[in-house]
Formats: C-alpha cells, structure tokens, sequence
C-alpha cells in the first residue's frame, strides 16, 4: 500500500513549490511552480483515487484541463507585459506603486 | 521491487523539482520541470492510473510545456544577467514556508498510516485491490469514462466553454492589432 509514502512525496513537491514562488522573480519561473503545485495535488488525488474509486483520477482530468487554460492565458498576459516593460522581473513591474 | 521503483522515481521527481527552482537559467528550468512531469507519469502508473500517466505526458509535458519554452524563446530570455533569486533573507522565509509546510503536510500523511484510518475518515473506503478489479473489468479507460460522462457530464460540458474562453482569451491578449 502506497498510499502514506505517495502524500508525503505529494507533500515535499508542493512545498518546493511553494518555495520556489517565494524564492524567485522571474514571472515565467513563477509561473512554472504553480503548475509545479498543481502536478503536486494531482499526485494526491491519484494516490486516494486507490482507496475511495475512479472518481479522484476523473478529478486529475478537471485540473489538467484548468492547468491548460490557466497556461494559455497566464503566458498571454506575461506576453502583454513584456512588450510595455520590456523585462519579466517582478521588480520591475511596479507601476501600482504610489 | 514496487517500493523501489516508487522511491526511486519519487526521489527523481524530488531532485528535479528543487533543480527546477534553483536554475538560473528559465530554459533549464523548464527541463527539470519536464523531468519531474515524466516521473510523476511513471508514479501514477504504480498508482493504478495508467491512462492519468499517459495523459501526463501528453498534455502536461508535451503541450503545456512546449508552450513554455515557445515563451521563453519568444521572449529571449537567457542566462544571462542577474539572477532573479531574492538575497539570504528571502530565500530564508522561503525555506521557513516550505519547512513549516511539510511538517503540516508529513504529518497528516503520518494520520494516514494509524490504524482505522480508512475506516473512520474515508467515506465509502474499497477494499484492497478493488480498483485493480475494475480496470480488470471495465479496462483502464472504461473506468474512467463511466463517471466522467455520467457523474461529472456538467462540469465536463462546462469545461469545454472554459478552454474556448481561454482560447479567446488568449488571443485578444496576445494580439497586436485585433
């Protein structure tokens, strides 16, 4: 049963996540440790989908197709941005301060 | 030999993860990601969601990252110049965060492991194997598609309206002229 040792793995790659937004600047590495979260929750899911049914494994369907849509337009705006501030640090994007 | 395959492919996924933070470069942070996309992949097929890993490696590593590193090429970013990592202070709250997340996290993974955990947390727990059962009986895509497309068709129809709304999005967005 593999069930304990898959969440804690889950656990650990989340939290590299977690830090990894706090750690960094550049929007587009942001960016790509949301989507790490998100494969994080995911092998969650797939983990209890042993125990509790196939309906946990239908959920991974939903997230990847939200990560996809999210990854669309996340990367459109990044796109956006870059044309008027011609850099993707987030120190530079500062333009709400007073 | 299936806990070591697990831990082994745990451990790659792990390793790359952290190396995916680090990098300075975002095109070799992009790399670690997809390593820790496959391995991922090959976890879910120990997990009994041989069809989830397939899809993983479809739409996770193949388009969602392909597209990616269409950005970070569009946009030329290289190695060079600064690194974009805050200094000791914020990588020191960062490291406090993840820390303090993995001892929540690791220790309800612990409440798992006691006795009479299934029983008294999980709803309707099956009994061993039984997923194995299913696939047996209904193959690996069938026992999917049974609830997505009787339990969940709404939220499945919805779905569909929001990926055309990204695709709109995503143009108007992009677009120079529209």
């Amino acid at each position: 049963m593999l069930l304990a040792p898959a969440l804690g793995v889950s656990a650990l790659i989340f939290a590299i996540g977690v830090g990894g937004v706090l750690l960094r600047r550049n929007v587009i590495i942001i960016f790509m440790c949301v989507e790490l979260m998100l494969n994080a929750v995911n092998l969650t899911f797939v983990a209890l989908a042993q125990q509790l049914g196939p309906q946990g494994q239908v959920i991974v369907f939903f997230v990847m197709a939200v990560a996809a849509a999210e990854a669309a337009v996340g990367l459109a705006v990044i796109l956006g941005v870059y044309r008027h501030q011609e850099s993707v640090n987030l120190q530079d994007l500062n333009l709400l301060r007073g | 030999m299936l806990p070591v395959f697990f831990w082994g492919f745990s451990g790659v996924a792990v390793v790359s993860a952290l190396l995916c933070v680090t990098r300075k470069s975002p095109v070799a942070s992009a790399l670690w990601l997809i390593g820790t996309m496959f391995a991922l992949a090959a976890l879910y097929v120990l997990l009994d969601a041989q069809f989830i890993a397939v899809i993983q490696v479809l739409v996770y590593a193949g388009a969602i990252m392909v597209l990616f590193l269409f950005v970070i090429m569009l946009l030329n970013l290289g190695p060079t110049g600064p690194s974009d990592r805050r200094g000791w202070f914020g990588g020191g709250v960062a490291a406090l965060f993840g820390a303090a997340l993995v001892a929540q996290l690791w220790g309800l993974s612990r409440a798992v492991r006691t006795e009479g955990f299934a029983s008294q947390t999980l709803a309707y727990p099956l009994p061993a194997g039984e997923l194995q059962r299913m696939q047996d009986a209904q193959g690996v895509v069938g026992m999917l598609a049974d609830p997505l497309f009787r339990q969940y068709l709404v939220p499945f129809e919805i779905t569909s309206v929001l990926l055309l709304a990204a695709i709109v999005g995503a143009v108007v967005l992009a677009k120079r002229k529209i």
